[in-house]
């Protein structure tokens, strides 16, 4: 096992082309709106269909904040992007702290989509442990991310 | 969740006075003693909450001079992992409903 990449898997029971345009195009759809990382409310969160594009979020006062850029766009088969957020939702514009999240679309022959997401070089992430834990004490931050953690190892 | 990665933090941080140990020590590293007066339990029922918490990868300590100092471990690259595997999986699974979901809708109003 690599322990520094998170793989997960997930069956669509859509086309290929349906299940990338929604991962892409309508990313706003389904991402936890929960997660953003401006003060402001979050309105929508957008994924630039192109490579060099970017992947950010609106706040409702109209203001930006990006999370990271797109680095493969090869529709409908593959998407990739850096991942710019530490884990306390900030935004490190250094290339070197970025993670990569990789994801993968695979028809199944049968109508239904296989969704591959490889989350790697999060070592990247851990190596910036010191910034995290100054996170700790704000609301969004690590406290709230221990209080999902403690949430889920409750129910498990 | 059985597969779920990283469950031994969770586990360790389940408990709300080991939860107040790990944020105490999210602010510096401290010794037993201080921990201890920081917060409404013994020395003893600190040092075994540490235990649990060392031996999930959280915190690790280390001797200066007489005393031994507590802290969270700089790495934690399993925390990250954890945290992660958490987000995406509820990530995908609101993505999968998504994609499903206007997927029905589209097939339904092309009839």
């Amino acid at each position: 096992m690599n322990d520094t990449t998170v793989k997960k898997s997930v069956t669509v029971r859509a086309p290929v082309a349906h299940a990338f345009a929604v991962f892409t195009q309508r990313f706003d759809l389904w991402w936890p709106r929960s997660h953003h990382i401006s003060k402001v409310d979050m309105k929508e969160a957008i994924l630039e269909g192109k490579e060099g594009g970017r992947w950010y979020e609106r706040g409702v006062d109209g203001s930006e904040c990006e999370w990271g850029k797109v680095l493969v766009w090869a529709p409908p088969q593959k998407v990739a992007l850096s991942w710019h957020l530490t884990p306390a939702w900030d935004y490190d514009a250094d290339p070197s702290k970025a993670s990569r999240v990789e994801v993968t679309f695979h028809d199944n022959g049968d109508g239904t989509t296989r969704v591959e997401l490889t989350h790697s070089e999060l070592d990247r992430h851990g190596n910036d442990w010191q910034k995290m834990k100054e996170g700790i004490a704000g609301d969004g931050g690590w406290s709230g991310i221990l209080d999902t953690y403690r949430k889920s190892a409750e129910a498990s | 969740m059985a597969t779920y990665q990283g469950s031994k933090q969770l586990d360790a941080l389940g408990d709300p006075t080991r939860r107040a140990i790990f944020e105490r020590l999210a602010h510096g590293a401290l010794p037993v003693g201080e921990i201890a007066k920081r917060l409404p339990i013994t020395r003893p029922a600190v040092s075994q909450h540490l235990k649990v918490l060392k031996e999930a990868g959280l915190v690790r300590d280390e001797a200066a001079g007489t005393r031994r100092l507590y802290r969270i471990d700089r790495k934690g690259l399993e925390m990250v992992r954890a945290y992660f595997d958490r987000f995406w999986t509820e990530a995908l699974d609101a993505f999968r409903k998504a994609a499903e979901e206007t997927y029905e809708k589209q097939e339904k109003n092309d009839e």
